[in-house]
């Protein structure tokens, strides 16, 4: 499936000073009206995941349901459309026939069945009313994996027209929720960003909690209650192997991957007091970060891995505190009323996302690394554990209805707070993580 | 172990069965919501709610249930985000520690758990706390510490799923389980 690395051909054209722009702080407001036509194919070549046509469709579906998750853009109804691409139109196109129903953008390609079995999906984004070429790139890969060069083609559109990197080629891990809440039976689950390819992990015989991604995105860290032992654990995903992490005499939990995937941060408790450590993967040396008192927990690396940001009652309830790599220069970075807790670091470095809880709600929150400019994306009942796209710009989290037996499930909020929306799974779902972007 | 027990007592094992779930895969059904409110001493309710179990008939002495109706309660409650054990703790502990005194082959796993106002991580955290305090109140009444063992499960294993105080009063408690050595 995931397992064929995805190769990029060299037709990336240097783009022409983009005409139409988005801009990521308010294009939700006005989203952008795109046309995404069925990709064309020169003839219709069966593949191991269907003919070259059908894949055409699928691409662009893809494509479309990515700009519209994202509420910048607008995909336009298909059947608005007075004309279909065909293969010659893909990079000299009919511009008269989407200025008519008020494109701005079109996106458009094709699907070519390569002699291995693999495809070539070639992606074209242009500027409907000044006729310009946006961007084009091309992306070989297995036919199986269509949907990533369809990802992929979204990034590439995203970051031309707002100028940031693009999130679409990404996955997400949950844990899957079901059964009545004294009784919750939990799975580790991953999917792709837009819910495609949902797959269990575990088959929810065992307790488990707050799955994170390796940088590498080949295994997660997470933590188990398997035998009775509350403990991290590490999962390869590739081969389903799970691993107990140490053998600590006492519980382990909050687990997180340094962004070079050489340590694990976690947290230990013993007799009362909780506090973090972190281990180096290769040499099994173990090392503390904090010294008490109090609750010591949810570490979370600095993109550049100089710093963690962490959350501690030491100061009487939960607040959040950065440090250094090496535990030093502990500092508190939240204040005002109520509590916070699970701080996450941006992959951009700018901001921590976390859950601020008083006034009988938990709402999510970004903060940045000095404590200042707080700002609340939601407020509902109980919304927690943020966890960022891969390009800093949307916020993914678990909301819980209150009431009896009250709903569990995902949802995201843009970074400016608007275009919050649900992020359908199978079952009820909380503790997500995303994944960086694959390569 | 358990299974002696469970063969010897039947009224154990219908008690029995909710306390030591945690040794096993499948969960027990969630027992009835206690009555009391005020946070008092709330008896463990009977799983299978038949009204006839502790009336009619005599736990065998060492046994689960002979634990649970001497002590009082296998469980203590605690205030919203505190690990303080109070009177009404104190007194079940103290009763749990006469009767593990008299029955030293016993060991037990001290549960603590937490409500739901809380995020994941600092309630496992704090069910730790609950759990310790817990067990350093049990063993300084001479249990000896060897016996006990703790556990967290934080706000994964709430016996009420309301979303008001009460449940939440229910929630926050640590539970003294017999895992060996009771008949």
């Amino acid at each position: 499936m995931r397992t064929l690395p995805l190769l990029l051909a060299l037709l990336i054209a240097a783009p022409a000073a983009a005409v139409i722009r988005v801009d990521i702080n308010s294009g939700t407001a006005q989203p952008l009206p795109v046309a995404v036509p069925a990709f064309a194919t020169a003839s219709a070549v069966a593949t191991e995941a269907g003919t070259t046509a059908a894949l055409g469709q699928q691409v662009a579906g893809v494509i479309a349901a990515d700009l519209a998750s994202s509420g910048l853009f607008r995909p336009l109804d298909p059947a608005a459309f007075t004309t279909t691409v065909a293969p010659a139109d893909v990079t000299a196109p009919q511009f008269a026939a989407w200025r008519t129903i008020a494109a701005q953008a079109l996106i458009t390609g094709n699907v070519t069945a390569n002699p291995d079995g693999g495809i070539t999906v070639g992606c074209y984004a242009y500027d409907v009313f000044s006729a310009e070429e946006l961007a084009r790139q091309g992306f070989v890969t297995t036919a199986a994996n269509w949907r990533r060069a369809a990802h992929k083609c979204a990034d590439l559109v995203y970051s031309r027209l707002t100028g940031e990197t693009g999130y679409f080629d990404s996955r997400i891990v949950y844990v899957s929720e079901t059964g009545p809440k004294t009784r919750r039976i939990k799975r580790l689950a991953v999917m792709d960003q837009d819910g495609a390819g949902h797959r269990f992990l575990t088959n929810g015989q065992t307790l488990v909690l707050t799955p994170r991604f390796a940088p590498n995105q080949q295994t997660l860290t997470y933590m188990s209650f398997a035998n009775n032992r509350p403990r991290i654990w590490v999962y390869t995903i590739g081969s389903g192997r799970q691993e107990a992490v140490g053998d600590f005499p006492n519980m382990s939990f909050a687990p997180r991957f340094s962004p070079d995937g050489g340590t694990l941060v976690f947290s230990m408790s013993q007799n009362g007091t909780t506090d973090i450590y972190k281990l180096d993967i290769a040499s099994r040396r173990l090392a503390r970060l904090t010294n008490g008192p109090g609750i010591n927990t949810a570490p979370s690396y600095s993109p550049d891995g100089s710093k963690i940001v962490f959350e501690s009652d030491r100061s009487g309830g939960q607040q959040i505190y950065t440090m250094n790599a090496d535990g030093s220069g502990q500092t508190r970075i939240s204040f005002g009323e109520g509590r916070a807790g699970t701080p996450v670091w941006s992959p951009r470095g700018d901001l921590i996302a976390f859950t601020r809880l008083g006034g009988g709600k938990f709402r999510i929150g970004v903060i940045r690394p000095d404590g200042g400019g707080e700002r609340l994306l939601t407020n509902a009942f109980q919304d927690e554990g943020p966890t960022w796209s891969p390009n800093g710009r949307v916020i993914l989290f678990f909301r819980t209805a209150a009431g009896r037996g009250g709903k569990v499930d995902l949802h995201s909020v843009d970074l400016s707070g608007a275009n919050e929306r649900q992020i359908k799974t199978p079952l009820d779902a909380s503790d997500p993580a995303w994944s960086p972007l694959l390569p | 172990m358990l299974h002696r027990a469970s063969t010897l007592a039947i009224v154990a094992v219908l008690v029995g069965t909710a306390a030591c779930s945690t040794k096993k895969k499948v969960l027990p059904p969630a027992p009835p919501p206690a009555v009391s409110s005020t946070g008092t001493t709330t008896t463990a309710p009977s799983s299978t709610g038949s009204g006839d179990t502790a009336v009619a008939t005599t736990n065998l002495p060492g046994s689960v249930a002979d634990f649970k109706s001497t002590s009082g309660s296998d469980t203590v409650l605690f205030g919203y985000d505190s690990y303080e054990v109070d009177d009404t703790a104190k007194a079940i502990l103290g009763k749990q520690a006469e009767w593990l005194a008299r029955y030293p082959n016993v060991r037990v796993t001290v549960e603590g758990h937490t409500d739901e106002r809380g995020t994941r991580e600092y309630n496992l955290a704090l069910g730790d706390r609950r759990s310790s305090a817990a067990k350093n109140f049990l063993a300084a009444q001479g249990v000896d510490a060897g016996r006990i063992a703790t556990i967290s499960y934080g706000k994964e294993r709430p016996v009420a799923d309301g979303t008001d105080e009460s449940a939440y009063a229910q929630n926050r408690r640590a539970v003294t389980v017999i895992v060996s050595g009771a008949r």
